[in-house]
């Protein structure tokens, strides 16, 4: 099966009900989308992505009730250089969407979503001790994976494959 | 939902109560995983769970392989279901890839997934059991898990770092007399089953150690990201393979075992039930085994047969190529989801044109089922701590990656 081109006009994405949703809430919050290899991603403006979560978890169209994964990709050296990267599951409706915030890599820093869901704890508390994105309002911000008294972010891209000798 | 996120603060200054560490080196932790427990008395007030003594930077290390060198590193990350990271890891980079993959490759990968989570849920019951005090169940479990670890030694030439899924289908044809061996264990199989159970289902000391202990509601446990037979136990009816299905899992018959208690013992029977759909997936796919290749017809991705190599100059040039420079993948990111023993493993694998993945990530099943520990165990007797880790299953590798 070929690879389809990826779709990312929002315009044609609009029918899909994350979008509708997330677009009847608050046009600003939707920086963009992009539907490639039967995948939807959506980008959501910084400051509103606990928002977007809460609504797409209570909605009743969609029901994304179940937070898969929360990870980051680093981007580096190009700007905005993180991009956040939430996996939601609708168990209702066997459905999948992406979220994804992008972030500055000048002290990164996101609205935490353990309100939303408390599943995130964990998540977040890798991505930011691998990546050193902090997430605001949440509850126990330490590092999970790496020592205390580590020094760096080890899945950052100029953090060598070695580690520093 | 705050009673899910509130985070202890430990504070060994209070009088009536005290910190107690178990682990990392504690048998019934399953690996290196500590708990700290604040305790009044035999009472858990406060319980936190400590980890990361595993953590081998195995996302790291996959930036810097070609996208077959991955394939290894996916077997050390869950030692005790190999083939299902593998699994998920080629269904990934298939679909960044658009391949497709021949029907006999994948009702292979079906029929030696489900004899992984018969290994996984072995072990799973046999040390659960000894961690409560039934000693006898783990001798009984080790007995039939020897059998599938030959039957991955025969496919693969190893019992448990096995590699046999490869982008675009499996390493080799599976031995000529591995489908007969494979039948007499699934026709044995369900008496064994019937012996643990004899073992432990009406056992009145396994029921008052597992009844009403750890328990968990099922709101808790979405809110949680709790997934598989944790999930199930507690009364959500999901499962990947029946709802999302992927690698052929729709053309294959099965109960998805529920449990309403939302307590260790509805975990159990959730998992011993699962033996049992497992070993029926099993005969589905002798039975129905397709035949034809094993490998995907793509030369730039699946190496090329040994035998070809030596007599036509293009898959020598195939091979030469996939080895010393890999295969390019289109730019793109995929989520692949597929349920492992424990629920839900994902790899969401990001790729930027080249021939090494940007970034590998594994949601792990058993970091976000872990979670539920403090929700489970507070309040309760450090005793049942013990019943509870076992309840859920982790494999230590699997969190801390």
């Amino acid at each position: 099966m070929p690879l389809a081109p990826a779709i990312t006009d929002l315009e044609q994405l609009k029918a899909h009900p994350a979008i509708a949703r997330l677009l009847a809430w608050n046009p600003a919050a939707v920086e963009g989308a992009k539907f490639d290899r039967e995948e939807m991603s959506i980008y959501v403006e910084r400051s509103s992505i606990r928002e977007a979560c809460a609504l797409l978890r209570d909605d009743q169209a969609c029901s994304f009730n179940f937070l898969s994964d929360v990870t980051c990709v680093d981007w580096y050296p190009s700007e905005p250089r993180f991009e956040v990267v939430y996996n939601l599951l609708s168990i209702p409706q066997k459905e999948r969407v992406r979220l994804k915030v992008r972030l500055s890599g000048d002290a990164p820093a996101v609205e935490s979503v353990t309100s939303v869901w408390p599943a995130a704890n964990f998540f977040e508390r890798e991505v930011y001790d691998l990546f050193g994105v902090r997430f605001t309002g949440h509850p126990y911000l330490r590092r999970i994976q790496m020592p205390e008294n580590w020094e760096g972010h080890p899945l950052r891209k100029d953090y060598p494959v070695e580690g520093y000798r | 939902m705050a009673h899910l996120t509130t985070m202890p603060t430990l504070d060994p200054g209070q009088d009536r109560t005290m910190i107690l560490n178990m682990g990392p080196q504690h048998p019934s932790t399953h690996g290196v995983l500590r708990v700290i427990l604040e305790i009044d008395g035999e009472t858990v007030i406060r319980i936190m769970p400590d980890i990361g003594y595993l953590h081998t930077g195995i996302e790291k290390t996959c930036e810097a392989k070609f996208y077959q060198q991955v394939v290894p590193l996916t077997d050390r990350i869950d030692y005790l279901c190999p083939l299902t990271n593998n699994l998920c890891y080629c269904l990934a980079v298939e679909k960044l890839l658009g391949l497709e993959i021949p029907p006999k490759a994948q009702w292979m990968r079906v029929l030696l997934n489900e004899l992984t989570r018969i290994n996984s849920h072995l072990v799973w019951l046999g040390t659960h059991a000894m961690d409560i005090g039934a000693l006898t169940v783990f001798l009984y479990c080790f007995r039939e898990r020897e059998d599938i670890l030959r039957f991955f030694e025969a496919v693969s030439g190893q019992r448990m770092m096995t590699s046999y899924f490869r982008i675009g289908g499996l390493a080799l044809e599976p031995p000529l007399d591995f489908f007969d061996r494979v039948r007499a264990f699934a026709d044995r199989f369900p008496s064994k089953i019937n012996e643990y159970e004899n073992l432990l289902t009406a056992n009145p000391i396994w029921l008052m150690r597992t009844k009403g202990v750890a328990r968990i509601t099922a709101e808790d446990a979405i809110a949680l990201g709790a997934s598989g037979p944790t999930l199930r136990g507690s009364g959500v009816d999901f499962d990947l393979r029946r709802d999302m299905p992927y690698s052929s899992y729709d053309k294959f018959k099965f109960n998805v075992p529920v449990a309403q208690e939302g307590d260790v013992f509805a975990r159990y029977q959730c998992r011993v039930q699962e033996l049992r759909e497992s070993n029926k997936i099993v005969q589905q796919a002798l039975d129905g085994m397709p035949s034809g290749p094993i490998k995907a017809d793509a030369p730039k991705v699946v190496l090329p047969d040994r035998e070809k190599m030596k007599t036509q100059m293009e898959a020598l040039i195939y091979h030469f190529k996939i080895i010393t420079e890999g295969f390019s993948v289109p730019a793109g990111e995929v989520y692949q989801a597929v349920e492992s023993p424990r629920g839900e493993m994902g790899y969401y694998v990001v790729s930027d044109g080249t021939a090494k993945p940007y970034r590998v990530h594994m949601r792990s099943a058993c970091l976000a089922n872990l979670q539920l520990l403090p929700a489970m165990c507070e309040g309760r007797l450090i005793a049942d701590v013990v019943a509870a880790i076992g309840s859920i299953d982790i494999v230590l590798g699997e969190i801390d990656r």
